[in-house]
């Protein structure tokens, strides 16, 4: 058989995978961008010794522990860092957090919110700013274990160098060490900045919206998804904001190719700010 | 006409490499070319700028979920892997580096040569690492011709030789053969 006959059999197999994830456990894959998934399941194959795709559409079926615990995580990326793309938060605190500090309280959700680090980002920066005791931050996901372990604020002392850079960057005002107490090879971040932090297990693929947001925060998530699937959380994030509320992606993500764009005015082309208009 | 897209992909060194293809290129470029070189993290991409003093083509950085058209030019962007999928769309995907490169080479290569069922061109220039190679290697599976840079008159010849020697049947040349070679490979508008 040629690689182009097997190639197109391994499409018809990716299909039945997806399919069978959707049927079993409920969890819609179908509008993601495919490449990323396959190369996933590929991945997969060799680690764990099967054959073929279908080899794991069958032990995911009979198996849901190892659905959650292997294929769920393979299929969420969990990528990130500390104030990550300093230019981003540098912008938040100079020209978000003057507009958001004349609020009685303010909410913000993080949509996406992986292994945490942008929560705590976004806490340390709320504290320096004299305003995490009146914010409550949403931290959602659809995969429950990456919440559990942003809740832990525990990370690789490896990492810290590259966060203590971004933190200066982005206009942090103390020393980053004051974050975290350092044990072995890990740090553990101060629990007192997740105060106001509720984590909620969340599907943007087809969950609705729960808050009235000032401010969004979907960092790399967008661009996991397709045209279609893009515009539906568009329209969520739509109907999560104030008016006037603001959304804040990853610097090359864009809404430019989606029909919801013209609800949005573009505060920083750059840092890829928007802002929902007043008036529709 | 055979190839529908050309994938190059090289490290930073490859910049010279590119600017003396290009140069051998006189007249417009009908089927669209992807090119993918290691940047450093801080980099904000200037290439589309830089490149476009050689080519009268448009060349630009490649978005998110834009459709690949003809006669287009296209960069990845510094941070994010570079995928095309199988509605020739591109989609960047922000997740752990591959070969120690974000974007990486063989992300870029295996995703294009699905996507175009192996009707494409492959090119592997200069580069300190092996990214690229298992990505050639897909396209020469699917039946796309793939060339690699000489190793002797590459800047750095580790990310050649490793290529060459996985695949089955490269086309191993100098950069001004790769050159005139693309002209006749790709169709040009005269």
């Amino acid at each position: 058989m040629t690689e182009n006959e097997l190639l197109k059999i391994e499409e018809i197999e990716l299909k039945l995978f997806l399919q069978a994830i959707y049927l079993k456990y409920g969890y819609d894959f179908d509008n993601y961008t495919k490449k990323h998934i396959k190369r996933r399941i590929k991945r997969r194959m060799q680690l764990d010794n099967f054959s073929s795709i279908s080899k794991i559409t069958e032990k995911l079926l009979y198996s849901e522990e190892y659905f959650r615990k292997i294929i769920l995580k393979d299929l969420s990326i969990n990528t990130t860092e500390m104030f990550r793309y300093p230019e981003f938060f540098k912008m938040i605190r100079e020209d978000i957090i003057p507009i958001l500090r004349t609020y009685p309280s303010i909410n913000i959700w993080h949509a996406g919110a992986s292994t945490g680090e942008e929560i705590f980002s976004m806490a340390i920066l709320l504290k320096e700013e004299g305003l995490l005791e009146k914010t409550n931050i949403y931290a959602t996901d659809f995969n429950l274990n990456v919440l559990n372990s942003a809740k832990k604020g525990i990370y690789s002392m490896e990492k810290v160098k590259k966060w203590t850079k971004n933190y200066q960057e982005a206009g942090g005002k103390k020393s980053f060490a004051e974050y975290y107490i350092a044990k072995y090879d890990s740090v553990i971040f101060d629990s007192a900045l997740l105060k106001n932090v509720t984590f909620l297990e969340h599907n943007l693929v087809e969950d609705g919206s729960f808050i009235e947001a000032n401010l969004i925060i979907c960092r790399n998530v967008f661009i996991y998804f397709n045209n279609q699937l893009q515009e539906r959380i568009l329209k969520l994030f739509l109907d999560s904001l104030t008016r006037g509320g603001f959304l804040g992606l990853g610097s090359k993500e864009s809404i430019k190719y989606n029909e919801s764009k013209e609800k949005f005015n573009e505060i920083s082309f750059k840092n890829k700010i928007y802002q929902k208009k007043y008036l529709e | 006409m055979k190839y529908k897209a050309v994938v190059i992909g090289g490290s930073a060194g490859s910049l010279k490499a590119i600017i003396k293809i290009l140069k051998e290129i006189n007249n417009e470029i009908v089927i669209p070319i992807v090119i993918l070189f290691h940047l450093s993290e801080d980099n904000e991409n200037e290439l589309p700028l830089l490149l476009s003093k050689y080519i009268n083509n448009i060349i630009k950085e490649a978005e998110d979920k834009e459709q690949i058209q003809e006669n287009v030019i296209y960069t990845a962007p510094a941070m994010y892997h570079l995928q095309i999928e199988d509605n020739l769309k591109f989609s960047l995907l922000y997740s752990e580096k591959v070969n120690y490169s974000r974007p990486s080479i063989d992300i870029l290569f295996e995703t294009a040569a699905e996507a175009f069922n192996g009707n494409l061109l492959g090119i592997l220039l200069t580069g300190a690492n092996t990214d690229g190679a298992k990505g050639l290697k897909r396209i020469e599976d699917l039946g796309g011709h793939v060339i690699v840079q000489e190793p002797s008159t590459a800047y750095s010849a580790i990310m050649p030789e490793g290529a060459i020697k996985i695949l089955k049947n490269p086309e191993v040349i100098s950069l001004e053969e790769i050159g005139k070679n693309l002209n006749e490979l790709m169709g040009i508008r005269e």
